[in-house]
């Protein structure tokens, strides 16, 4: 995608295709002579994890659209005939639904991975903005998507997440009546919410061919987070990292079929097995476990626009990353202060979650989790905008190696690499 | 020239998600008041919404009329059939005393609260904890608003009509 190509046409065909449309370079340079670090570790096998997780996701996505009905009469039973009647129904739809929790297990592990190697600083910004913007996508496309069964969930999320945007001043019930087209959630919102499903996983891929061309400008930053300084400290990515991440891939798989065959309802809610109400709101209303955290958010704020700006802010936080961050040294590795903050934000993460999961008035030991999720809120946006930026300008990193081939081998293999 | 042509050409792209003529059109129903005896709600629909029929008690009324306006959160009627700008006492949210009609909506994020529940007596909303008092009045949470009362009249002592 960037750089000088190292394909090489041999026949007469190759040659004719590449004065013409130079697809066989592309794939050439971007899958096969990609030079890639060396010292890659399992972390960096999600990306291609992830690819993964598209798609599966839109190839069992496209299969149930061919049996469901989005009509707020008939979508809860044709879900029910996807599973009951449907051939290998039951299958794309539970591969379909865990697909999404995988996916996002696969993003935040991504994510985090990117902070604390610190893959977002210069020249990775776009690629880490780009990324943002994809799990916000992500986002949209799996709440249009657990709005299609038409369960009690489906439609008291759907009701719950629409109604953030009536918070707005003057405009924000206009908006809300806008994305209903009705004066509630309905069936005009069922079957737009499907229109948009189908559509926003496609422009998913698009923006991930961005993330990838925009990865394959600077190239991989890698778990030292120093520069590739030359041939010795890169491998090409085939097939060095093409069985790397195949056989992670392998791995992920596992993991992702003992769900979809011994407990596919593992991360559904028995709530949604039962048809859209709208005269009764379930007792207990949880978004899905990857939105817990934000959900957590909004709620540990007593003022309906505050709990909707800080739950937004706590995601466009992400897009400041690249500039809140005043440290030189890329990895955590080095970064012996940062790196204890990181932990402590990763756990705050899950305790947010946690938060986001029990009832309002739940309380863990005497102490109310109300008050659990405000002090943890309180770290997540202390993080990235007061202590991101004060330790990367008072902490001492460690000794950076000299090159990743002299961290690898050694020093004197590398000379001899050399 | 050409902006106000794009806008132009991207407004029937916006407003075709807006409701249809169809979903506008205010629709009506009557209710039945008769069966409903004092301490009982029953809920109808109406507009998709739940709509919240209360025949309260003579001590919920009391309780409801001994709140000073200046202790509520939303000291706004909220009530359709009153200028905009009415006073949230109890007489201001009701026609006749004993019937409450609200839409059952908790104006956080749109969730139907639990009858006589929370520390009010009125509502409990689970999704984010908004308790409503027995006049349908914000107390205690994050919803910003009491209750919505819609546009009804009374036809006879016994029943009404909504919309």
């Amino acid at each position: 995608m960037s750089g000088p190509s190292t394909y090489n046409p041999k026949s007469g065909f190759e040659k004719w295709i590449d004065q013409r449309l130079p697809l066989p370079r592309l794939m050439h340079d971007t899958i096969q002579t990609f030079p890639t670090p060396r010292n890659l570790n399992i972390w960096y096998t999600f990306g291609g994890i992830l690819t993964f997780c598209l798609g599966v996701q839109i190839l069992t996505g496209v299969v149930l659209a061919m049996h469901y009905v989005a009509n707020a009469g008939m979508a809860f039973d044709s879900v029910e005939a996807i599973m009951r009647d449907v051939n290998y129904g039951w299958l794309m739809r539970y591969i379909h639904s865990n697909g999404a929790s995988m996916f996002f297990l696969a993003v935040y592990i991504h994510m985090f991975r990117g902070l604390y190697y610190g893959s977002y600083k210069a020249p990775r910004e776009l690629l880490w903005i780009i990324g943002v913007l994809i799990y916000l996508l992500m986002m949209a496309t799996a709440f249009f998507g657990y709005v299609l069964p038409w369960g009690q969930m489906s439609f008291w999320g759907a009701t719950v997440i629409t109604n953030l945007f009536s918070a707005i001043p003057v405009v924000g019930s206009h908006i809300a009546t806008w994305l209903w087209g009705d004066f509630a959630v309905g069936d005009a919102t069922l079957n737009r919410f499907f229109s948009l499903h189908y559509l926003l996983p496609f422009i998913i891929a698009g923006v991930v061919g961005l993330h990838i061309w925009a990865l394959h400008v600077p190239g991989n930053n890698n778990p030292l987070g120093i520069d590739v300084k030359g041939p010795q400290d890169t491998v090409p990515f085939h097939p060095y990292y093409t069985v790397k991440d195949a056989f992670y891939l392998c791995v992920f798989v596992v993991f992702f079929a003992a769900f979809v065959f011994y407990a596919p309802n593992f991360f559904g809610n028995p709530d949604n097995y039962v048809q859209a109400n709208p005269l009764v709101t379930p007792p207990d209303i949880v978004p899905e476990w990857y939105l817990l955290p934000f959900y957590a958010m909004l709620r540990s704020i007593p003022n309906k626009l505050m709990g909707v700006i800080v739950m937004g802010g706590a995601i466009v936080t992400l897009f400041f990353i690249p500039w809140l961050d005043t440290s030189r040294v890329r990895s955590c590795r080095f970064r012996p202060l940062m790196k204890q903050f990181f932990w402590v934000l990763a756990v705050v993460c899950v305790i947010l979650g946690y938060c986001g999961s029990q009832g309002v008035d739940a309380a863990v030991a005497g102490v109310p989790l109300l008050w659990v999720a405000r002090i943890a809120t309180l770290y997540y946006f202390a993080f990235f905008w007061i202590l991101m930026p004060i330790i990367g300008l008072i902490e001492t990193p460690k000794k950076l190696p000299a090159s990743i081939a002299q961290s690898v081998l050694g020093d004197t293999a590398a000379a001899a690499a050399e | 020239m050409a902006a106000v042509g794009a806008v132009a050409a991207a407004w029937p792209f916006i407003d075709q998600m807006n409701p249809s003529a169809a979903a506008l059109a205010l629709s009506s129903v009557e209710v039945d008041l008769s069966p409903v005896a004092a301490g009982q709600q029953i809920v109808v629909k109406w507009r998709g919404h739940p709509l919240f029929v209360r025949h309260r008690t003579p001590k919920e009324i009391t309780e409801s009329k001994a709140v000073a306006v200046s202790e509520l959160p939303d000291p706004l009627a909220r009530n359709a059939n009153k200028p905009d700008n009415t006073p949230a006492t109890d007489d201001d949210r009701v026609i006749k005393s004993e019937w409450l009609i609200l839409i059952g909506v908790c104006t956080h994020l749109g969730c139907t609260p639990t009858g006589f529940e929370g520390d009010y007596g009125g509502w409990l909303c689970h999704c984010h904890g908004s308790q409503y008092d027995t006049a349908g009045r914000i107390r205690k949470g994050p919803a910003p608003q009491n209750l919505a009362v819609p546009p009804y009249a009374f036809l006879s002592d016994t029943r009404i009509k909504v919309g």
